[in-house]
């Protein structure tokens, strides 16, 4: 198991959530993936793609300006 | 026993295409959805931007289409290879900088590209002829179909009826006779198909989900193709014309001076990449400078930004000019007196 980092900061939805789909196709099940944004829409939408993509969303938080989220490959 | 039939459907995050979708899926064709990100699409920046559209939902609409369909949704990023639907479109622009029909093609070829490799039969479209003035009228369908190279692998499950069958119609892959008629810009059909789906909550975009149908934005577009004298553009470039007020006062610049706390936390972004003004002795908008001022110029653009601040009826206010490399100095300067900007600044 890998755990990698994406700096999504200043990009705006749908961005980080097109960021995010393509890291994931480089990485394998099991291997994490810490999102890290500024625009407050991805804690709706990368959440919803985790959901009907079959990726777990381990964790959610917010700090200062920054919206960070941790997701599982499945 | 048949194979299961795949489609793939374009899936804007509106009504109609979730309709279109959903009546496919019912006659068991496996779907999935894809979406392209332009950098003109209206989804979710400016409310994830604006303070003043803080309650309003910051979702995606196609994802949560998708979510509500139950498939998948690609979304593919077509920033760069769009920039020649817009600059350079063969069958023109709209009422604005849109160019509808160039759009649609470069989309169904895009998605006619992904059906090739992913081995999916045939695309789905929302279009319902005479929905859209420039895109979605009886005599585009052919062009749409044609020009992209999708031809008869394109299903318009709203208005099919309306239109010669296609392959998954002739091929028995979809019952035609399950499919609709729909013409016209009345959305009561739509709305009435969606209660019999259950499909009770979903987005009506009054001005369509493209910034390019917008006559402000576009106005925007020209000034900045103007300036640049030539149409290309940065993402950046055309982000940024999403907030803030716009003034150019003379050609070679213009201010872009944030309306509010949340562009203003937006544009700290981009002070790396632009010269910005903010008022020091009185609160007020963060301003970026786009441009090449010479130091006359930045007097003019921190009078016009004191306009804006608290300081605006004060002699004289201090102003903070930062560089692109960070460094600051403060000028005092007179607030640009008058009721409004003179004619032609405010783009």
């Amino acid at each position: 198991m890998i755990r990698e980092t994406l700096n999504a900061r200043r990009l705006l939805c749908p961005l980080p959530v097109i960021r995010t789909q393509d890291k994931v196709k480089q990485l394998k099940p099991g291997d994490q993936l810490e999102v890290i944004c500024t625009d407050p829409g991805v804690m709706q939408d990368i959440p919803a793609w985790c959901r009907i993509n079959g990726h777990k969303v381990l964790e959610i938080r917010s700090a200062e300006y920054e919206y960070i989220i941790v997701l599982e490959v499945c | 026993m048949n194979q299961q039939k795949k489609a793939i459907a374009l899936i804007s995050g509106g009504l109609d295409s979730m309709l279109a979708a959903k009546t496919v899926m019912e006659q068991g064709v496996h779907v999935e959805g894809i979406n392209f990100f332009t950098g003109f699409c209206v989804e979710g920046h400016t409310h994830a931007i604006r303070e003043k559209d803080k309650a309003k939902p910051k979702r995606n609409n196609a994802l949560w289409v998708a979510e509500q369909l139950g498939i998948k949704l690609h979304i593919v990023d077509v920033i760069e290879e769009y920039k020649n639907v817009l600059i350079n479109p063969k069958h023109g622009y709209g009422a604005n900088m849109n160019p509808c029909l160039d759009c649609k093609i470069f989309m169904v070829n895009k998605a006619k590209q992904w059906l090739v490799e992913k081995n999916f039969d045939f695309i789905i479209t929302g279009e319902v002829i005479g929905q859209r003035p420039m895109s979605q009228r009886k005599w585009t369908m052919p062009i749409i179909a044609e020009q992209s190279g999708a031809d008869d692998r394109l299903l318009r499950p709203l208005c099919a009826l309306n239109l010669p069958p296609t392959l998954p119609e002739r091929e028995g892959w979809v019952d035609r006779e399950k499919l609709h008629s729909i013409t016209g810009r009345s959305r009561k059909p739509q709305m009435a198909m969606a209660e019999k789906f259950g499909l009770n909550d979903y987005a009506q975009p009054a001005g369509g989900c493209c910034f390019l149908t917008d006559k402000n934005y576009s106005a925007k577009l020209v000034d900045l193709w103007q300036a640049k004298q030539t149409k290309e553009y940065e993402l950046d470039d055309i982000m940024l014309l999403k907030v803030g007020r716009h003034i150019r006062p003379r050609p070679h610049f213009k201010l872009i001076v944030a309306r509010e706390e949340g562009e203003g936390r937006f544009m700290e972004g981009y002070k790396r990449e632009f010269i910005s003004l903010k008022c020091s002795s009185h609160s007020g908008p963060l301003v970026l400078v786009d441009g090449d001022p010479s130091a006359e110029d930045l007097y003019l653009a921190a009078s016009i930004t004191a306009r804006y601040g608290h300081g605006k009826n004060a002699e004289v206010v201090d102003m903070a000019i930062t560089d692109k490399d960070g460094v600051e100095r403060t000028i005092q300067v007179k607030p640009l007196a008058g009721e409004t900007l003179p004619e032609g600044w405010a783009i």
